[in-house]
């Protein structure tokens, strides 16, 4: 199969503005605005980051506590608009990440299931078509009528990933979420996982867990302080990784 | 452009959900439903008439539908641009996890207010011929005052969405807004009065009444006053325009701040 690029980062760069007290009313806006106390701290979260992937890469994210990850990956869901540099992409993006927190609580788990749906993008024929099996994998039964707010978080993460890996995204995106349910559905969704690799979908993958990066993911970024210190095979990084943590 | 339309029909699907999402949750779980629409704006018109048409020593028997026009033309445009205020904010666990256009949340609260509103119309046709109010020929330009009042309030919808991400304390300065603003709109008096005393000038700066006013023209028989129609125009386009290049501009930021 020819490789096929579906995801290309050019040097990307993520400027946030932290402010010394942070401002959100008008009132303390106004009063530090004729006093001269704005002043805002610049802080590059990412820096020049570039890799691209192919169609079915797996890619693992690796980094200390605050290197930048979560901020990478809401770049490339294009939730948050990078400061300089493009990201391109090719194909649906759908983001497994705190599953279920987009949920509307007082919505029932099939009206959530369209809402979600929507969100991602989809039509209502595909999501017609798609419920039922949404439905079987949940497996939310007769509860599935019920307002998410009685759901347990157990049930309400089953929700998530049912409506998130049954839409057959192109590129999906993990952060710290391989661990919902009980052991059951555990296995379950990593199997399901595992089926999507099957079929070539390209992954990104964030995780404290090693163990777990190595053994879903073929390539990885090891990031520092916002910058790429180590891209390549998984093993050559997670080498670099340990050495690292040391 | 173009790929502006584009993304508009890609999540034309998700903005009827979210309509759907607000008519169907607002009255869920009430016993009476739908119904409320219906009767909530029928019982204050009955405790306004009965206390300012005594008050006023108003004996005009259609002044219920004189006030039944206004109020519910303003509750409209209350919880429209309350609603687009807190929809940024309503939906930030959306906004954090996937990419949106996030005008989607304001228009739809916007639009899912206007179907209420637009319900909530059928009590106003059946008082008027209660009260003998009869259509003419001149109610077909009430279709002018019914959109007008719609840009309106997603003009000023957007605006405040976009200020209430930077600023929390915005939600209780606008509840005053919108006080004033209803003190302003001559729902519950005639404005003969006040125009007489000289004060007329602060009806006459509320693009609100200059609506209401129209409207009221077209139910109760009249043609229309082309100069408040022409300043209610102008206000609607700009507050639009406004809306959108204030909200385009500050969209990136949202993320940061909520």
């Amino acid at each position: 199969m020819a490789k096929k690029e579906v995801l290309r980062v050019e040097n990307v760069g993520m400027k946030f503005n932290l402010s010394q007290e942070k401002v959100d009313d008008l009132k303390d806006y106004v009063i530090k605005l004729l006093k001269r106390q704005l002043s805002y701290n610049e802080f590059w979260a990412l820096k020049d980051i570039n890799f691209s992937l192919n169609k079915g890469d797996r890619l693992g994210i690796l980094g200390l506590n605050g290197a930048g990850k979560s901020t990478l990956l809401k770049v490339i869901a294009g939730v948050l608009k990078a400061t300089e540099g493009t990201v391109t992409s090719k194909g649906k993006i759908a983001p497994l990440l705190e599953l279920g927190a987009g949920f509307d609580q007082q919505y029932t788990g099939r009206e959530n299931i369209y809402l979600y749906g929507a969100v991602l993008g989809f039509s209502k024929k595909f999501l017609d078509e798609k419920l039922d099996e949404i439905i079987a994998f949940s497996e939310l039964g007769k509860f599935i009528d019920v307002p998410v707010k009685n759901y347990s978080s157990g049930m309400k993460s089953r929700l998530g990933f049912s409506v998130a890996t049954l839409v057959e995204p192109d590129i999906l995106i993990l952060d710290e979420v391989l661990s919902v349910g009980d052991a059951k559905f555990r296995k379950k969704s990593e199997a399901k996982i595992m089926s999507m690799f099957d079929k070539g979908v390209t992954v990104l993958f964030v995780s404290h867990s090693l163990e777990q990066v190595q053994r879903l993911c073929n390539k990885a970024i090891l990031l520092e302080k916002g910058h790429i210190i180590a891209n390549g095979s998984i093993d050559e990084v997670s080498k670099i990784y340990l050495e690292k943590t040391k | 452009m173009k790929t502006y339309i584009e993304n508009f029909k890609k999540y034309r699907f998700l903005l009827m959900e979210l309509v759907k999402k607000g008519v169907k949750l607002k009255y869920r779980r009430s016993y009476l439903g739908i119904l409320w629409t219906l009767l909530e704006p029928l019982l204050t018109m009955i405790v306004l008439s009965i206390v300012f048409g005594t008050l006023f020593g108003n004996t005009d028997p259609t002044f219920p539908v004189y006030i039944l026009t206004g109020r519910l033309m303003y509750t409209f445009f209350n919880n429209a641009t309350k609603g687009a205020m807190k929809a940024i904010r309503a939906n930030a666990g959306m906004i954090k996890k996937v990419y949106v256009p996030k005008y989607i949340y304001p228009l739809s609260s916007v639009l899912f207010n206007y179907i209420i509103f637009a319900i909530s119309l059928i009590v106003l046709v059946v008082v008027a011929l209660v009260l003998k109010v009869y259509p003419t020929i001149y109610l077909l330009q009430a279709v002018i005052p019914l959109i007008l009042i719609l840009v309106t309030a997603f003009g000023v919808g957007m605006i405040l969405s976009t200020m209430a991400v930077f600023f929390r304390d915005l939600e209780y300065l606008w509840s005053v807004g919108l006080m004033i603003i209803m003190y302003a709109s001559a729902i519950f008096y005639k404005p003969e009065r006040l125009f007489a005393s000289g004060y007329g000038w602060i009806l006459k700066l509320n693009p609100l009444y200059l609506i209401i006013h129209n409207f009221r023209q077209a139910v109760f028989g009249h043609p229309m006053n082309m100069k408040f129609l022409a300043a209610s125009i102008v206000f609607a386009i700009v507050s639009v325009i406004v809306g959108l290049v204030f909200f385009y501009k500050k969209q990136d930021e949202f993320i940061l701040h909520i």
